[in-house]
C-alpha cells in the first residue's frame, strides 16, 4: 500500500505530460461543427459570373459536391486552387465556389463593383486552375454565417440530398484531402 | 508654440477617429445594455480568446451586425445565444454548458480537494499513532547497552577530571 503510494507523484506527472504534450499536435482551428448532418440552409443566391442566375438549395441537390468558400483576397485560397483543379480533372470531383465577399470600407471610398470583381475573379482562375463547376456569390455572407464559416478557406461536402457531410476549415492539400476528406466524399458520392 | 498645436491638432483627430467607430441606435437602454453584454460573452471564432467586441475579424464584424439586428428585434439575450451556437457550436459562448464531458470541469477540482484532504487526515491520524507508540516504548527501563554506554561516559569524565591538577 505505502510502495503504491509512492508512485502517485510520479503517475500524475506522465498523465500531465502526455495531455500537454497532445496539446502540440492540436490544431486550434479546428472545431466542433454544428452543422454536419444537419442540411444546408435555405438561400437563393445569385451566380458570380451570370448574375441573372439564382441558385438555391433544391437546384444544387442531386449529387454531391464540395463546397469551396474563397475569395481572391485570400492567398491560402489561392494557393489551393491548382490542387483543387487536379481534383476536378483527375477525379472528378465536383466542386462549388461559394464567393466571400469582404466588407467595403465607404470611410476609404472602397465600393462593392461587380464587374471589376469579375474580371479579377477570371484573371486568377486563368492563372491558378479553375476547379469551379460555378460559383455563388454571397454578397452579406449570409449563407457563410448560416453554415458557420468564420473566415477562408472553408470546405463543406454536401451529399446529393443537400445535408451537410464535413466541415474543414483551413487548406485542401493531398494530405488533408487523402486523409480526412476523400474518405467522406466518396462514401456519399458512390451512394446511389 | 508648433508643437503644442501639432499636439492639440493630433489628440482632436484621434477623437474623430474614435467617432468613426459603429454608431449603433437602440430603441431603449435595455437593448443597449443586451447588445454589450452579448457582443462581450460570445466569442469570436476566427480570432480565438477574443470576444466578438473587441474582434475586428470579419465574422465578428458580421456577428455584432447580426446580434444588433436580433436584439433590434426583440430577441432575449438566449435566443440570440441560441442562435449563434446553433452555427457556430458551444464555442462561440464563453460559459460551456453542463453536460457530460465538460461536468468534469466543475468535478475534478472538487475532487482533488476531497483527495487531499482524505490523505491529509489519514497522514495526521498515522502520525498520531505513530508518536503513541514510540511514547510509550520510551518509557521501560533503558537497555542493557545504554547502561553500558553510562558506563562508559563515566569513566570518561573520571578520567578527565584525575587528570586535572
Amino acid at each position: 500500500m505505502r510502495k503504491g503510494l509512492f508512485y502517485i507523484p510520479l503517475v500524475l506527472f506522465l498523465g500531465l505530460s502526455l495531455f500537454l504534450l497532445s496539446g502540440l499536435f492540436s490544431d486550434p482551428r479546428e472545431r466542433d461543427s454544428a452543422i454536419i448532418g444537419k442540411p444546408l440552409p435555405a438561400f437563393s443566391l445569385p451566380d458570380l459570373m451570370n448574375p441573372q442566375q439564382q441558385w438555391t438549395l433544391e437546384s444544387l441537390k442531386g449529387e454531391t459536391f464540395l463546397l469551396n468558400v474563397w475569395g481572391i483576397w485570400c492567398p491560402t485560397c489561392n494557393a489551393e486552387l491548382a490542387y483543387m483543379s487536379q481534383l476536378r480533372n483527375e477525379q472528378g470531383v465536383r466542386i462549388i465556389g461559394l464567393y466571400y465577399v469582404l466588407p467595403e470600407d465607404p470611410m476609404f471610398g472602397e465600393v462593392f463593383d461587380l464587374a471589376t470583381l469579375q474580371k479579377d475573379v477570371q484573371s486568377l482562375l486563368q492563372s491558378f486552375g479553375d476547379p469551379y463547376q460555378f460559383n455563388i456569390l454571397d454578397r452579406n455572407r449570409r449563407l457563410s454565417m448560416d453554415l458557420g464559416v468564420s473566415g477562408a478557406p472553408e470546405h463543406f461536402i454536401v451529399d446529393a440530398d443537400g445535408i451537410v457531410r464535413a466541415h474543414h476549415i483551413g487548406d485542401i492539400n493531398p494530405q488533408v484531402w487523402r486523409s480526412k476528406l476523400a474518405p467522406i466524399y466518396q462514401q456519399w458520392a458512390a451512394k446511389p | 508654440m508648433k508643437p503644442l498645436i501639432a499636439l492639440l491638432l493630433l489628440v482632436s483627430f484621434s477623437v474623430l477617429a474614435d467617432g468613426n467607430k459603429e454608431l449603433l441606435s437602440f430603441e431603449s437602454e435595455e437593448q443597449r445594455r443586451l447588445y454589450a453584454q452579448l457582443t462581450a460573452e460570445l466569442r469570436c471564432p476566427k480570432c480565438q480568446n477574443q470576444n466578438i467586441a473587441d474582434s475586428n475579424a470579419v465574422v465578428a464584424v458580421d456577428m455584432r451586425e447580426k446580434t444588433h439586428e436580433l436584439v433590434q428585434q426583440g430577441y432575449s439575450r438566449q435566443q440570440v445565444l441560441d442562435y449563434m451556437i446553433d452555427r457556430y457550436g458551444n464555442f462561440v459562448h464563453y460559459q460551456p454548458p453542463v453536460n457530460r464531458i465538460t461536468i468534469w470541469l466543475w468535478l475534478l477540482p472538487a475532487l482533488v480537494l476531497l483527495a487531499l484532504f482524505l490523505f491529509q487526515l489519514k497522514r495526521r491520524a498515522g502520525q498520531t499513532a505513530l508518536r503513541y507508540r514510540s511514547d510509550q516504548s520510551a518509557e521501560p527501563a533503558p537497555s542493557a547497552a545504554k547502561a553500558e554506554l553510562e558506563q562508559q561516559l563515566d569513566n570518561i569524565i573520571d578520567r578527565y577530571r584525575s587528570n586535572k591538577p
